[in-house]
């Protein structure tokens, strides 16, 4: 790969990350409502103290944030602060900063999203090769279908759906948040890191079973190309084995547009990820986002927004810069 | 010594909507080791499915119905799936046609090259691995380094070369190369074509070509066979077949080609070919000939030897035998 | 084989509708999706005749009981009645999904004309604008929209509004991919040549080719839109009194249904939109494979 390429890839990279924060800092202010007047009113009224202190707070809140000098001068602040990581502080929880609260919530939402993510690619991939794959026998063919008709449902219903079922009817698993209530978080006690992964099984259910049918489908669609190829057609005629076949002539490449699907479908993923963990009460990016919303925690809603798009957009150009390493064709250009 | 191929009798039919389609209606003939045949038909003739049915490679709705395929000594139609496995590319080998997108664009050359060898002969070592495949690339003159590189960094020729040096790896008896240099410039085309005669000195095989360029079959094979709606119509020496076609349709196909004697004058054969599933009866290419007969047109004319072992299939000849 | 039959013995044509039931029966996906979607219309139409819309309302019933003959769906916590809340829901997710998908549609033929048949700058800006938009979770930025609005202000037009304002580029960059391919096809040059105005290939002749396609992707858009406007509910950004069925959900969990016992609470929206979604995917499947006959072919 050139560096043109590469470089290409990281202008590309900026200007994402320009346009979302360009979005964040504007949509808000187009906006009628004052974040920190609203949250002084609701202290007032919680807190009791009188209008003309609001007044005071809100002009001293409003210097301290920037919020009365020029906007073009607000812009520049707010993008400078962005490019050094500085996505302001929580109105609710303060001093907390945005980044305090998203590094305490981030493990809990990666965990989560990494293994979800790779199960659904490699089942649904793996699934929807072998439905696509003529030699492979009826039965394990038609393992893909029943995910392909769970497409329709989307995570966050399909965990409902199980919330009711295997929570309430059942009662095989907890109805939900990220342990027992009681418990004391301790990651060196192995009952507790049972209890957590117990907690996690419906939420990580819900996604997999949402998402495992689209690659089904897709990798079927590029599987019966793949299979009228040359190179599987003569590979078949060296006399080669069908499992050889399978895995370095058909799925080998089959697999590769559906690496670059996987980078065009994080938005959604995360996205997923995200309502999941708010319905299951998980302490993930999730959950935090939707408190912050309850509580009109307007910094940390930005924050969390504008965090999780450039941790998405980088992802994709990462992916897309990793891409050559998996296929020679574009290494050489 | 017997012919090293025999094809005695062979059918296959494709089962379709509109109904069964005879692809290839009973072909018979044989090759000596070291012998050339070169097979020539217009597109949908057979000329393709006789290959593919040699290979025991016709997929459904198709199905070999009938007839045998003896290489040295052995019929592939009675051998299991897995021995058949194994007589691909060590009996009998194929070069598919459009050598350019048959090798895996993913892998290395070597890669594609050792799977081949490790699946006929799982005891090999890597050092012979490397040893044979080296040698096979040589032999179709490519460098060493070949072996290291991708598909998409060869050029053309080169890739077809590839695709010779794998069919070679385990030294077949019999090389079916299908339309070899259809899509290459004619310097590529010639080098190609001497490589496959090099080659096939080498292992001392049988090689069967496909094509439709008869200028090219001419300088390179021994033996011609023409097709025409899946039945062999005429076998003989390309001696014969340019100096003195016999079966109607050989003569009007030799006819058809352009000569630098009568050059502008192109002679096309008038009609159609048939559909394979609406075939007139008779002889097939009966509404198209010139010589056709009452005969021609109720009953199919079974397949004669003439002096000189070639065989034609047309009622002409039937009282000449 | 490319064999040619010489005469084609006359057939005999079966008629329109027999071959569009014959069509029918082998795109199963789109007839089940179809009876799908029209049962529910029935649903809210046959509601929408009967019910008090008053019901769907909170402090309109007693509160928290479960399914029985009076409330076939149970009441929630706030005193709503679910069947009438199913009713007023259906209703009001479909008119979210329609209004902005219809929105998204036409904003993306319009620019995917545009970007594809004019070229150049226009191209490269409309282009270029969808390419650095597309990375950006648009749910996310849906979020901070509907975050920086009053909670009760918002209605069904301004989460309508609110998931169009992102949800164009992708219809933008599908259309102009396809009119781009249109382009090149024969029929336009011919009528470049016959002297036919931009105006005219693209009303006349590029755009009656691309309806079914466009019908697609305004499914495609409807589905997107509901889906978009259910995620923002679920997490608390919906107009809170209206019985939208991502509210529903959202309140229920917020109230703990599941731990109190009131299963039926959350569970009733969440099957209905699961037989919304799903009908829609189905119906989609459907009809890509109408104005792809590609797929149809390889299926």
């Amino acid at each position: 790969m050139s560096l043109k390429r590469i470089v290409g890839r990281l202008v590309f990279l900026v200007l994402v990350i320009w346009a979302a924060s360009t979005i964040t800092f504007f949509i808000p202010r187009l906006s009628p409502r004052n974040p920190i007047r609203e949250r002084f009113a609701e202290l007032a009224r919680i807190g009791g103290f009188s209008p003309q202190d609001l007044e005071a707070i809100v002009a001293s809140y409003n210097t301290k944030f920037g919020l009365d000098k020029p906007l073009w001068q607000q812009y520049f602040d707010y993008v400078s602060s962005v490019a050094r990581f500085d996505l302001g502080v929580s109105l609710n929880k303060y001093p907390k900063t945005v980044i305090d609260l998203i590094m305490e919530s981030l493990p809990w939402t990666i965990v989560l999203l990494f293994v979800t993510t790779i199960l659904s690619f490699v089942l649904g991939n793996l699934l929807g090769a072998i439905a696509a794959w003529p030699r492979a026998p009826g039965w394990l063919r038609s393992l893909a279908t029943p995910f392909v008709l769970l497409m329709g449902v989307p995570p966050v219903l399909m965990g409902v759906l199980l919330l009711f079922f295997i929570g309430f009817r059942l009662k095989l698993l907890p109805l939900g948040s990220a342990y027992s209530t009681g418990m004391v978080p301790d990651w060196s006690s192995l009952s507790f890191i049972l209890n957590v992964a117990k907690h996690q099984i419906l939420p990580a259910l819900s996604l997999i079973l949402g998402s495992v049918g689209g690659w089904v489908l897709s990798m079927r669609g590029m599987g019966v190309t793949i299979q009228g190829e040359d190179y599987v057609l003569f590979a078949e005629h060296k006399g080669l084995s069908g499992f050889v076949i399978f895995k370095d002539y058909y799925l080998r490449n089959a697999l590769l547009p559906q690496v670059t699907g996987l980078a065009l479908a994080l938005g959604t993923v995360v996205t997923s990820n995200i309502v999941v963990e708010s319905l299951f009460g998980l302490p993930g990016l999730g959950r935090v986002l939707s408190q912050a919303i309850q509580a009109n925690d307007f910094l940390v809603i930005y924050g969390i927004v504008l965090f999780i798009t450039i941790a998405v957009a980088t992802l994709m150009v990462v992916v897309e810069l990793l891409y050559p390493l998996l296929d020679p064709r574009i290494r050489q250009e | 010594m017997g012919p090293i191929l025999e094809v005695r009798d062979l059918q296959v039919s494709y089962y379709t909507d509109a109904g069964r389609a005879t692809a290839l209606a009973g072909a018979s003939f044989s090759l000596n080791a070291g012998e050339k045949l070169g097979l020539v038909g217009e597109s949908g003739s057979g000329k393709s499915t006789m290959a593919l049915a040699m290979m025991r490679m016709i997929k459904p709705p198709g199905r070999i119905e009938a007839g045998q395929v003896i290489v040295d000594g052995v019929n592939l139609r009675e051998l299991s799936e897995a021995q058949m496995l194994q007589a691909r590319l060590n009996k009998i080998a194929y070069i598919p046609q459009g050598a350019m997108n048959s090798l895996n664009p993913v892998t290395r050359i070597e890669a594609q090259m050792a799977d081949a060898i490790r699946a006929h002969d799982k005891q090999t070592t890597k050092k012979e691995i490397a040893a044979r495949c080296r040698q096979a690339l040589e032999s179709v003159d490519l460098k060493p380094q070949v072996a290291k590189m991708y598909a998409h960094e060869l050029s053309g020729g080169m890739k077809q070369r590839v695709c010779i040096a794998i069919s070679i790896l385990l030294k077949p008896k019999v090389i079916i190369c299908d339309e070899p240099t259809s899509a290459l410039d004619v310097v590529t085309q010639r080098q190609v074509m001497e490589t496959i005669d090099r080659v096939k000195d080498q292992i001392g095989a049988a090689v069967i070509l496909i094509g439709h360029d008869m200028g090219l079959m001419a300088q390179f094979v021994d033996k011609v066979a023409v097709m025409y709606a899946g039945r062999l119509m005429e076998v003989s020496t390309v001696r014969e077949m340019f100096t003195d076609p016999k079966h109607p349709y050989a003569k009007a196909l030799i006819n058809s080609l352009p000569r630098l004697d009568n050059k502008g004058v192109f002679q096309g054969i008038p009609g159609l070919a048939p559909s394979l599933l609406r075939l007139p009866p008779g002889c097939p290419f009966n509404p198209r000939c010139s010589q056709a007969m009452d005969i021609c047109r109720a009953v199919i004319p079974p397949s004669v030897t003439l002096e000189g072992g070639r065989t034609v299939a047309c009622h002409l000849y039937a009282d000449k035998v | 084989m490319t064999t040619v039959a010489i005469s084609q013995p006359e057939v005999l044509r079966p008629g329109r509708f027999t071959l569009t039931l014959r069509y029918l029966r082998r795109n199963q996906s789109l007839v089940i999706g179809l009876l799908i979607v029209l049962g529910l219309a029935i649903f809210t139409i046959h509601g929408m005749l009967t019910i008090d819309p008053k019901r769907a309302y909170p402090l309109a019933v007693l509160p928290k009981q479960p399914p029985s003959p009076q409330h076939i769906f149970g009441t929630d916590f706030f005193g709503r009645d679910l069947y009438a809340a199913m009713v007023v829901g259906l209703w009001q997710t479909a008119l979210i999904g329609i209004i902005a998908g219809a929105l998204g549609i036409t904003i993306g033929v319009v620019l995917g004309f545009t970007s594809a048949y004019f070229g150049g700058l226009v191209d490269s800006v409309i282009k270029g604008i969808c390419q650095v938009l597309t990375p950006i979770p648009a749910f996310l930025i849906q979020v901070i929209i509907a975050g920086s609005i009053d909670k009760r202000e918002v209605t069904i037009y301004t989460m309508a509004f609110i998931v169009v304002l992102l949800a164009w580029m992708h219809p933008t960059l599908v259309i102009r991919a396809q009119v781009l391919s249109m382009k090149e096809r024969q029929f336009v040059s011919v009528a470049k040549l016959s002297g036919m105005g931009d105006i005219g290939i693209i009303f006349q002749e590029i755009l009656p080719n691309l309806l079914p396609f466009i019908a697609a992707a305004f499914v495609g858009q409807v589905f997107a839109s509901m889906f978009a406007s259910f995620y923002l509910a679920v997490l608390g950004l919906g107009p809170l009194r209206e019985p939208l069925l991502g509210n529903l959900i959202w309140a229920a969990q917020s109230q703990g249904a599941f731990f109190n016992g009131w299963w039926w609470w959350p569970i009733t929206p969440a099957v209905a939109m699961v037989l919304i979604l799903g009908s829609l995917a189905l119906i989609n499947m459907g009809l890509d494979e109408i104005a792809n006959p590609r797929i149809r072919r390889t299926e």
